[in-house]
């Protein structure tokens, strides 16, 4: 199963699926860091809306994709955290403090904005 | 530290009435781990967990699959519902012939990994839980025993309602 990506602007949103396998979330990583290379990519949306949950696992591997994209000069936001999954993930212990997340990807799409928009100037 | 253990096979023996739902997932592979996280799940809601407890319940057994599997490569996860007196409960028994955890309290300690992982697994899974118990033998294999009881209708459901958004806001009184 690919994951698809879907290309707004400069920008890549990742919508992931319910059934996310520790395989494809690792693949999503070598994906992502080399398609911002190249094709010009400012900003990637990692959509986790479908995800009904984040483990230990699923949450390293999310913040090693967004230091990775961010070594490669672009932004990462994760949008849509359930709010039964962020109860979960604050018991078990986890944070995403390296990664920004949002409430949905029109906001997310409003801050990578502001950000590409103040790092030209 | 196996009281949960002897109590969950007492529970489920002594009363085979109350046990309406069992399984029994070998874990070997990335597909097996969904594959017990949905039946994990079926059987949650089958026995009227909330929406917000199955969350729990499924990242609990998340991290005890991936323990089977990054510590022994391979394991049993037993799920099965146990009632006591007139509570009931999703019980998950996780077992494996790896090669044991030597100090069990040091891997109860948060940030404490063999792995290079997060080293939340147990101590996480401890705090998901309602209930918690491990043993482990070196050379042998471990098996971790957790439950989550099915919460009784009350105050602090209406204020998880609210958290998880289907219910209504409390409204502030002002005097």
């Amino acid at each position: 199963m690919g994951i698809p990506f879907l290309r707004h602007r400069e920008y890549i949103i990742v919508p992931l699926q319910a059934a996310i396998s520790d395989d494809e979330m690792v693949e999503l990583w070598g994906l992502l860091a080399n398609h911002v290379t190249g094709h010009d990519v400012r900003g990637v949306v990692i959509d986790v809306t479908a995800l009904d949950v984040i483990d230990s696992f699923a949450c390293r591997t999310l913040t090693h994709v967004a230091q990775a994209i961010r070594l490669r000069g672009a932004e990462t936001v994760i949008v849509g955290i359930q709010p039964d999954v962020a109860i979960a993930m604050v018991q078990l212990g986890l944070s995403v403090t390296d990664v920004r997340t949002m409430l949905d990807t029109e906001e997310a799409i409003a801050f990578l904005d502001q950000a590409t928009a103040r790092a030209a100037r | 530290m196996t009281s949960l253990l002897d109590e969950s096979t007492r529970l489920s023996s002594a009363s085979q009435e109350t046990v309406t739902s069992t399984a029994s997932v070998i874990i070997r592979c990335d597909a097996d781990v969904v594959s017990a996280r949905q039946q994990a799940c079926a059987i949650g809601e089958q026995l009227g967990l909330l929406r917000f407890d199955l969350a729990l319940v499924a990242t609990a057994l998340l991290e005890l699959a991936h323990n089977i599997l990054s510590h022994a490569g391979r394991g049993e996860i037993l799920l099965r519902i146990v009632q006591d007196g007139a509570r009931r409960g999703l019980s998950m028994v996780a077992r494996d012939e790896g090669p044991g955890i030597a100090d069990i309290e040091l891997a109860l300690r948060d940030g404490y990994s063999t792995t290079g992982s997060l080293g939340l697994g147990l101590p996480g899974v401890r705090r998901l839980m309602d209930e918690f118990a491990i043993t482990s033998v070196i050379g042998c294999g471990t098996t971790v025993a957790v439950c989550k009881w099915v919460r009784q209708r009350g105050g602090y459901d209406r204020h998880l309602a609210y958290c998880v958004g289907r219910g209504r806001a409390p409204v502030p009184r002002r005097g």
